[in-house]
């Protein structure tokens, strides 16, 4: 038996970034938004004792748990995908405030070049420098488009930082100042000038100051307590939704939450949406809330799961190349430098920030020429104090052994002795790499669980050669004595281990090449907005956030346009 | 060395003469005055450390939840003291109670895999077996190698070269194991050891703080506002969760 419930305007299906904003938009405008999330209610409270490596970064407590469900992985179709199994190897957000809870909140933009990237990259090289196998192609928005976004989700986030000078313009300073200038950082800038390159400290949402944003919600001033990234904040002073956007949204009187609301299918009828069906899980209720416009809030994996389960738009075929949803699936979970071991100098490692670093971008985007190397697009050469925690840091040189006396001596010998610099790089889509439904696991109500198929091609090990090789230049200009590049893998491993995942929903200009407009609406299904990073149409270099922050309060005025119209694309397809 | 290890060294020491000069009976429980109860396997071995603080009071959580055999017990906590070793640096895992917090996190729900995913199939290097059946069959199967690589009725006698040899066995994946391959079950058994010498002490292991002393790591520190610029090394007294006052 299902309990139908009375139409609202807007349900969202999970109560992170996305949710959050969806929530706070749509409800100061006036509207009616329920929000259904499938774990618990979180405030700042749930973080009073949580500087605990064991319970939150090694057990994961804040993340989802895999009982019920999980993702199956393989590298290739000739694979059998297996199913993740344990919370070590795939991390993902539960509860109010979602992966925006314990992210360590860096928070980058993308660069005018990623948005137009096939374009920007055709005009300079000429077509035969993509690949036939690769499906990039341009996002069917403009950086300038994009831009005021990004500067409302700072603005909102209170994101301190600094000028990059190598990104895109800005129409708007960092609304709080960058974090501390620590001697770790002034290492890095002053090699990073001594080489010629044009560092700078990263964006953070660990607040410098505290911070009041435009909605009036108040954000506290970074204590530097070095338990950020996989933590909670419990001085409210990492910009998380719990304690900006969903206040937001409940000061309205407008917003109803639901917690223990797992969604399992977007309801339709014809070539609408008419809201989601979820269950109480701890009671195995069924519900039908039904919606004038469904957003899909629920991260990339299960927005795309709930579209395949519930059959919207047609799922991407790697044989034939047709097919949409599930397409261009990136991940992100490669991020690879050197680690420099200095025998003279100690270091404060324990002390960090989730988002404390410097960084440059000089081998980033199209900001070099890539007329004599093997690949296009690059990455961000960066350095992070994040607060080294004991027992996941155990840095040694090479040829020592994972165990025993010289371990243990080494370990400890090196532990405030060492500093890494790494690079985040872009993943660009391929065709082989996709989502799609598994044929063997389930999860706990008999559905489907969603299969990735990702592995590495051959680009990505040039782009990483190249970046690592920068890496290893810039430590050895800071006077490490011993400089050790990380390997990358041959095969991606199959660890998702911060949330950096994209595609499968992929945005875009016509219905031809995307799920939805650059509105995040749905080509085919014109009130259902699938947002987050489920639009990426590739993985830019940096962490996703701000961009699919941008891209959903774009979704927002989408879903206003759409609510006031009563109904219509907000956007013709080009 | 500090002190209270010393003790607890001189302690299993005397213990492990005592057993020996005084010949008692396998399998019963020993009443040992100063050196405070202990129980023996069939192989009379040494069963596990109580070892005393806060003025020779015993503590009453250093007692076991998960493991019903001692001899099990022993085996894993001597193999954990070859991954992580007493040195000059300080205490190994068996001082830092590594093995103590092994076995209450076996009673808990890690021990029985509550949070992951568990349906079928396992296919090839998915293991069926539960964290709490993996150290179990480990436990045997390094009493099992004690005797049939050295003929030594339990692991935990032989010397340092023979237990490091027969880990490297494990490691290199050239052990036949039921359900499980070698190599898997020691990654898990030397990323718990540090676990157990780096967890906050809240969880029974790291000890007096001692693992954290070891690598400089102050802890569960509030703040660090104060010393973000601080260009000299800072070393700051640890506090535990424990310790938090909210
Ligand atoms: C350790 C870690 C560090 C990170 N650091 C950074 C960083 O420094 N910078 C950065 O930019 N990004 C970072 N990220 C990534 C960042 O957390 C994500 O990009 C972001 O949280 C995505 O927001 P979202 O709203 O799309 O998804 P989520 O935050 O995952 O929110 C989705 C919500 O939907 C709920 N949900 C899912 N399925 C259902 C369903 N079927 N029914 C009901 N509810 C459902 C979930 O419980 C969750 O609360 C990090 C992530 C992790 C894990
Ligand atoms: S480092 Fe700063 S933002 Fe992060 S949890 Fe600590 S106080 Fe909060």
């Amino acid at each position: 038996m299902v309990t139908v419930l009375p139409k609202v305007d807007v349900v969202t299906t999970g109560m992170g970034w996305a949710g959050g904003i969806v929530a706070a938009e749509l409800t100061k405008a006036g509207y009616n938004v329920v929000g259904l999330e499938r774990g618990e209610e979180r405030s700042v409270e749930d973080f009073l004792l949580c500087h605990d490596e064991y319970k939150y970064n090694i057990r994961k407590d804040l993340m989802q748990k895999l009982n019920k469900d999980t993702l199956t992985f393989r590298n290739t179709r000739k694979d059998e995908a297996r199913p993740v199994r344990s919370e070590s190897d795939l991390v993902l957000g539960t509860g109010t405030g979602g992966g925006g809870t314990h992210w360590g909140a860096q928070a980058y933009r993308y660069f005018p070049y990623d948005f137009e990237i096939r374009s920007k990259t055709i005009e300079r090289y000429g077509a035969g420098k993509i690949p036939d196998n690769m499906l990039i192609q341009d996002w069917g928005i403009t950086y300038e488009e994009i831009e005021p976004y990004y500067t409302k989700f700072e603005q909102m986030a209170g994101i301190s930082g600094e000028e990059d000078p190598l990104a895109g313009p800005r129409s708007a300073p960092y609304p709080t100042p960058p974090l501390l200038m620590a001697p770790q950082l002034q290492m890095f800038h002053d090699a990073a000038d001594r080489l010629g390159y044009h560092p700078y400290r990263v964006p953070a949402g660990n607040v410098s100051e505290v911070y009041t944003n435009p909605d009036g919600e108040t954000l506290n001033a970074c204590q530097y307590c070095s338990f950020c990234g996989s933590y909670g904040c419990e001085y409210g002073a990492k910009s998380d939704p719990i304690v900006t956007v969903i206040p937001t949204a409940k000061k309205t009187g407008k917003f109803e939450l639901r917690t223990h609301a797992l969604v399992t299918r977007i309801l339709k009828n014809g070539n609408k949406v008419v809201g989601v069906r979820y269950r109480d899980i701890r009671t195995g209720e069924e519900f039908d809330q039904l919606a004038d416009v469904v957003a899909l809030t629920s991260y990339i994996f299960n927005n795309v799961r709930l579209l395949l389960l519930s059959k919207i738009g047609q799922p991407y075929d790697p044989d034939t190349g047709k097919g949409i949803i599930g397409k261009n699936y990136t991940d992100h979970h490669t991020i690879l430098g050197a680690t420099g071991y200095f025998e003279e100098k100690k270091f404060n490692n324990f002390i960090g920030t989730g988002a404390w670093g410097s960084a440059y971008n000089d081998f980033n985007a199209d900001n070099f020429d890539h007329t004599n190397v093997d690949f296009i697009h690059g990455g961000q050469i960066e350095m992070h104090l994040l607060g080294n925690e004991p027992i996941t840091n155990n840095p040694v040189p090479p040829d020592t052994p994972s165990w025993g006396k010289e371990f243990k001596d080494k370990s400890i010998y090196y532990y405030n002795r060492t500093l890494s610099v790494v690079s985040q790089r872009a993943f660009l889509p391929y065709k082989d790499n996709y989502l799609s439904l598994d044929p063997v696991y389930k999860d706990d109500y008999g559905d489907p669980l969603l299969r990735v198929t990702f592995d590495y091609h051959e680009m990505d090990f040039k782009r990483h050669e190249f970046l690592s090789d920068k890496c290893v230049k810039q430590l050895e200009e800071m006077g490490a004595d011993l400089v050790v590049p990380h390997p990358m893998q041959e095969h991606f491993s199959g660890r998702f281990t911060f949330q950096h995942d994209g595609g499968g929903a992929i945005m875009g200009s016509s219905p031809k090449n995307s799920a939805v407009n650059n509105y995040s609406q749905m080509w085919d299904y014109e009130n259902l907005f699938v947002c987050g990073s489920s639009a990426f149409p590739h993985f830019g270099p940096m962490n996703p956030t701000p961009t699919m922050g941008a891209l959903t309060y774009r979704a927002t005025e989408g879903m206003m346009a759409f609510l006031k119209n009563g109904g219509g694309l907000v956007i013709q397809p080009k | 060395m500090d002190e209270g290890k010393e003790k607890i060294l001189d302690k299993k020491s005397s213990r492990r003469s005592f057993l020996k000069n005084s010949g008692i009976a396998v399998g019963g429980l020993v009443l040992g005055g100063t050196l405070g109860s202990l129980f023996t396997n069939k192989n009379g071995t040494q069963g596990p450390v109580t070892t005393t603080q806060n003025g020779g009071q015993p503590d009453f959580t250093e007692a076991l939840q998960f493991f019903r055999r001692t001899s099990d017990f022993d085996t894993i906590a001597a193999a954990m003291d070859v991954i992580y070793p007493e040195d000059s640096n300080g205490p190994g895992a068996i001082a830092l109670n590594a093995p103590y917090f092994l076995d209450k996190q076996l009673a808990g729900q890690w021990g029985t895999n509550t949070y992951e995913y568990r349906k079928e199939p396992f296919q090839e290097g998915h293991t069926p077996l539960t964290n709490g059946a993996i150290f179990i069959e480990g436990a045997r199967k390094l009493k099992e190698l004690a005797k049939s690589e050295y003929d030594a009725s339990s692991f935990t006698e032989l010397d340092e070269e023979q237990k490091i040899a027969i880990l490297q066995k494990l490691e290199a994946g050239e052990v036949e194991m039921n359900l499980i391959s070698s190599s898997a079950f020691f990654g898990l058994l030397r990323n718990v050891t540090l676990q157990g010498c780096f967890c906050d002490p809240l969880y029974g292991g790291n000890k007096n703080m001692d693992g954290w002393k070891m690598k400089e790591f102050p802890g569960a520190q509030m703040s660090y506002l104060a010393y973000a610029q601080s260009d000299e090394f800072l070393v700051i007294d640890p506090i535990s969760v424990g310790g938090h006052k909210h």
